[in-house]
């Protein structure tokens, strides 16, 4: 796995309001000036979710999601970690997390503060989760929130799930991507089981009114992909 | 002597005799092992009389049996047929003797297309012969009322059966077959079916299988006797051990179904089409043989043009309209067309009005095209027995002889159009080896089987391996496949609250709620039909120039996937034009025709849809090898070979050929196989992973029948220069050990294979046209749901099912095992300075064909450079 891992460049900076951000090759982002670590949309307990409705999904996408998180936390070891909201697939979702992945998840957060910032699929999330609960919250020149809001300042935000999607030659790829324009950044999805919307789509433009670069994850590394070539599904 | 039709009721031999025909002498055979309570296979070349040799036990049985009888009776005779199209043909010839003979018997269909009314009537009040489709007696099967609806059911028609049995529309069938067997035991099976390879497989798949009689499970621990399953439902599921009973190998006449052949008359009279003019290396038009095409349709009754693709279909279509100055009736007919369109050219063909029609493997199946005189198959023939029944269609009175042509498009498809000539000489089959059942249809039907009844595992065990296909099923899997139905069947218990199907107290699996039999009937069936996409024609705006406005027409449409792998810009060929694919917009594929004369970037999507059969290809390979087979080819492929042989060599029958050579400022490596492209296409892909770690710097590749051509910046040659042990090991077998599991991982084909089981066996539920924006948080994506599974639960039994399916399907990883087995220490490796002869023709798709590469980070790569192209402009 080191050995692995050495190859991979896991990190890529870009700035954002003036400020550096580190983006991660899981889909996290650290924000050294405030050793802050986001991540978004972790939808925990999507598979168990789906296999109330019959549909019985791999039961490991919870785990699956809290080894990226994991290894994301370890590797800036930040003083807080914030949760930008859908870290629930549900409001069961919580009552359903297996005592294992409990037990990793309260592993995670020892020893640093932890915010779980709400959204649409986790307006409530109950005190035995631990860590602190809020709607929105300031953190240096930037709002972070689960929906991104059109005209607000600078703001990092979750909910859309970009992803991109690049076809060169007849060869396509179509991957998780943050999207920024240098003062707002829509981070993708951590969560295992979550799907994606292209970044091409119309509910991105008025967010990004000058346009954005999209920070594609790749297997190895993060790539800066220009708007234009990006394509529709 | 008696004549032959004494067996017959009076009223049939007065209905043979008032139409001048004598009942053919298999016909009487189908009737008496009826009477002896026996199972068929019939093979019999088209024209034979096999559909009325089918029903006339039941007609018969059915009369003798008269109206009279006032009480409610279940089904006779069920007949299924693989396209619903067949079934309400063959319900409409069945009504000619009914009503000639006033005979008191119900015939109806059932099909998707059936009013509800008429369903819930249809089983109320059953009819006494039901025509209809796999999937449909799968629904009927899984019904509460099922086990009255069969009971009486003393007759299953297969029609078909040499093509049901190759997918796994036949393995539902097979268990679906096993489950009517259970609930009617008088009931007999008649297949009927083309000639095949292995009647054996057929006649197996007919009858139950038996098995050894399982050890007896209460005695293992010694506590000796016990009188059998009132004993056995009491113990708990898993202390069931495992039955070790191996199916009835060589097992005796009972476990096949007797056998009627009715040889074919005349032999075919079938050629190649040779013309004066050279034909080009590559490509799949044809184009120079379309005059004499036309000219042999003009000089008979009525032809049917065979084409492998649907764009082979669009483009023959339009080039014999070119030169149709006659106006003669020429049709297509092909998947892409809308239905009502393909029903008129089918009403036409059968009354009569049609000179010709453009087909692809539409019009493969047994519907009776009335007097079709002549067949031409455009392009490469792939199989021998699929030539073979393409041929039969062109003749309806057995006694003829079927007249046919062989049409190359190719050189190297004058290799194969002379072997499959060889192969009709000999009357030499290649249908598949018959199937293992699957795991993702066994759970398909566990679930269906819940929903009729509830069951014993024991007993569904059994009856699942009566099934040939699945008559070597072992107790593990079987249980896999139950576990996985109910809860998921992970390691990690997490699902049992809300398990599908439950077991009570009584030792009986049930379906849990209604909702999930809806669920069933939703999901059943196994055909996954790629999404599909329709194509419109952009105009160019008037107020904005540059701006392309979806306001044409739509021209048909094409594979979704197919679409996703193009960028606004690409020209590709569609409806017999090229076209510029613009962007997506509302669902639709938005595109412009382009200027005369342009040629397509991505022209053709799934080539040839069936690879060319692993028999052929070895006459393929015999014939290149050997140059006194030469002779017997047109002077433009010997002259072509001699100069392969001058510059390179031919390569013997079990040989690879691999060259390499330098050109424009790469290095290519070529090689032949033979093997068909799907292979071709999972060698490729492995060697450009092999090529990669060894540092050779891959570019692309591209495969076609016949062989691949990968390219380098690299000096492959070179380095096989400098170690003389490199190509074998580059092709070495252990390819399909690591390398293949590290692709698999991110491979898109297996994605999609892995996306049809998981369908299939209902972890998730089909897609409906028009259901798909549902938005992302009702969806879930299979390729995440493959990438968890895989990592965490490797021998799941769905990833087991979709390794199964890469083995045969898409990836075609079996025969590439035994190509690369065969060349073993056979590898010649010739370094040139140029291209081959041989080589050019695969070096010819490079630019027709997709380059395949599923390395996201090299996508990406190269798109990022391209901003940074735009920003130091």
């Amino acid at each position: 796995m080191t050995a692995l891992l050495k190859n991979k460049q896991t990190t890529h900076e870009i700035g954002l309001q003036g400020r550096t951000a580190v983006l991660d090759l899981t889909g996290a982002m650290y924000l050294p000036d405030e050793d802050a670590l986001l991540v978004a949309d972790l939808h925990f307990e999507k598979g168990s979710s789906f296999a109330r409705r019959g549909m019985m999904l791999p039961p490991y996408d919870t785990r699956e999601t809290l080894i990226a998180l994991s290894d994301a936390v370890q590797r800036y070891s930040p003083r807080t970690v914030i949760a930008l909201g859908d870290s629930f697939h549900d409001i069961g979702g919580p009552e359903r997390l297996g005592d294992e992945e409990r037990t990793t998840l309260e592993g995670v957060q020892s020893g640093r503060d932890w915010i779980w910032v709400t959204g649409n699929h986790d307006r409530i999330l109950p005190e035995s989760i631990g860590g602190q609960v809020v709607e929105e919250m300031e953190l240096g020149p930037l709002t972070l929130r689960h929906e991104p809001q059109e005209g607000a300042g600078a703001e990092v935000a979750g909910h859309l799930h970009p992803v991109g999607k690049v076809v060169m030659r007849g060869r396509s790829t179509r991957r998780r991507c943050f999207l920024t324009d240098g003062s707002r950044c829509i981070m993708p999805a951590l969560g295992a089981y979550a799907g994606g919307l292209n970044a091409c789509d119309a509910v991105f433009k008025p967010l990004f009114p000058k346009g954005f670069t999209a920070h594609l994850i790749g297997t190895e590394r993060i790539f800066a992909i220009a708007k234009a070539m990006l394509c529709r599904d | 002597m008696p004549k032959a039709s004494a067996s017959l009721p009076p009223v049939f031999r007065q209905w043979f005799e008032s139409r001048g025909w004598e009942p053919r002498r298999h016909q009487l055979d189908l009737l008496e092992k009826a009477r002896a309570g026996r199972s068929v296979l019939l093979v019999a070349p088209t024209g034979a009389g096999k559909t009325l040799a089918g029903f006339l036990p039941s007609l018969v049985e059915l009369t003798e049996r008269g109206g009279k009888t006032r009480e409610k009776r279940g089904l006779h005779t069920l007949y299924i047929s693989p396209l619903k199209a067949l079934a309400t043909d063959v319900a409409r010839n069945l009504e000619t003797p009914v009503q000639e003979m006033g005979l008191p018997i119900r015939v109806e269909t059932r099909t998707g297309d059936t009013p509800s009314h008429k369903r819930a009537r249809q089983i109320e009040r059953p009819p006494d012969i039901l025509l209809t489709t796999p999937e449909q007696l799968a629904l009927l099967l899984a019904h509460r009322e099922a086990r009255e609806l069969f009971k009486d059911l003393r007759r299953v028609v297969l029609d078909e059966l040499h093509s049901l049995v190759t997918s796994k529309r036949g393995d539902l069938l097979s268990l679906g077959l096993a489950r009517l067997f259970t609930m009617a035991p008088q009931l007999t099976a008649v297949g009927l079916s083309a000639t095949v390879r292995e009647p054996d497989d057929l006649r197996r798949y007919l009858v139950p299988q038996r098995h050894e009689p399982s050890p007896p499970l209460w005695g293992r621990d010694g506590e000796g006797g016990g009188n059998g399953s009132a004993e056995r439902a009491d113990q708990p599921v898993s202390a069931v051990p495992p039955s070790l009973a191996l199916p009835h190998k060589g097992g005796g006449e009972q476990d096949l179904a007797d056998l009627v052949v009715v040889q074919g008359g005349a032999e075919a009279d079938i050629r190649m089409l040779e013309l004066d003019e050279r034909l080009p290396l590559a490509g799949h038009t044809a184009s120079l043989s379309m005059p004499a095409i036309y000219d042999l349709i003009r000089e008979h009754k009525t032809t049917l043009v065979f084409v492998n693709t649907r764009l082979q279909a669009e483009y023959t279509f339009q080039e014999l309209w070119k030169l149709n100055d006659e106006s003669l009736p020429i049709a297509l007919h092909h998947g892409s067309l809308d239905v009502s369109q393909r029903r008129r050219v089918e009403e036409a063909m059968i009354a009569g009005k049609l000179k010709a029609v453009v087909c692809t493997a539409t019009l493969d199946l047994g519907i009776d095209w009335g007097d079709v005189d002549l067949v031409v198959n455009v392009g490469a023939p792939k199989g021998a027995s699929r030539i073979m029944q393409r041929i039969g269609r062109s003749n309806h009175r057995m006694d003829e002889p079927s007249k046919a042509y062989l049409v190359p498009a190719n050189r190297f498809e004058i290799l194969e159009c002379r072997a499959a000539l060889d192969a009709v000489h000999e009357a030499a089959q290649d249908t598949p080896d018959a199937r293992t059942g699957a795991l993702d249809v066994l759970c398909q039907h566990i679930l269906g089987m819940a929903c009729a009844d509830p069951f014993r595992l024991e007993d569904l065990y059994e009856e699942v391996r009566s099934a040939a296909p699945y008559a070597g099923l072992t107790w593990e899997d079987f249980e896999a496949a139950v576990a996985f139905v109910a809860t998921g069947g992970y390691a990690l218990r997490a699902y049992e609250r809300f398990a599908k199907i439950v077991k009570g107290n009584d030792g009986l699996w049930r379906v849990r709620d209604a909702r999930v039999a809806q669920q069933y009937r939703l999901n059943v069936g196994t055909i996954v039909e790629s999404t599909m996409i329709k194509v419109r024609v952009g105009r160019s705006s008037r107020s904005k120039p540059g701006t392309v406005l979806p306001r044409g027409r739509i021209l048909g449409e094409i594979e979704e996937y197919f679409a996703e792998t193009m960028t606004p810009g690409d020209t590709f060929l569609f409806a017999g034009e090229v076209l510029r694919f613009e962007g997506i917009h509302e669902d639709e594929v938005i595109a412009v025709r382009t200027s005369a004369g342009t040629e397509p970037k991505i022209p053709s999507y799934e080539g040839g849809k069936f690879p060319l059969s692993t028999f052929l290809a070895a006459r393929v390979r015999a014939i290149l090898a050997d140059p006194f087979e030469w002779d017997r080819l047109p002077p433009q492929m010997t002259e072509w070979l001699l100069q392969q042989r001058r510059r390179s060599v031919v390569p013997g029958p079990r040989d690879l050929l691999v060259e390499t050579f330098p050109r424009a400022g790469r290095f290519y490596m070529t090689c032949f196989p033979f093997e068909g492209r799907l292979a071709h296409q999972t060698l490729g892909m492995l060697l450009t992973r092999r090529l990669e770690r060894a540092r050779l710097k891959p570019l692309g590749f591209v495969a076609n029948d016949y062989g691949i051509a990968v390219y380098a910046s690299g000096d492959i040659a070179a380095r096989a220069a400098r170690d003389p042990g490199f190509m074998d090991e580059l092709f070495s077998e252990d390819m399909l050990g690591d390398d293949l599991e590290d692709w698999l991982a991110e491979s898109s084909l297996m994605k999609r294979t892995f996306r049809q089981c998981a369908v299939i066996a209902g972890l998730i539920e089909r897609r409906f046209p028009g259901q798909e924006k549902t938005g992302r948080q009702v969806t879930v994506s299979t390729d995440l749901v493959y990438d968890v599974l895989r990592k965490h639960e490797p021998d799941h039994v769905l990833l087991r099912a979709a390794r199964a399916d890469a083995a045969t399907g898409l990836l075609d990883v079996r025969r590439l095992g035994m190509m690369l087995s065969r060349i073993r220490g056979r590898i010649i490796h010739k370094p040139l300075d140029r291209v081959s002869p041989l080589s050019v023709s695969v070096m010819l798709e490079i630019g027709r064909e997709r380059v395949y590469s599923d390395n996201a980070d090299e996508i990406l790569a190269e798109a990022e450079a391209a901003l940074l192209d735009e920003a130091l402009a």
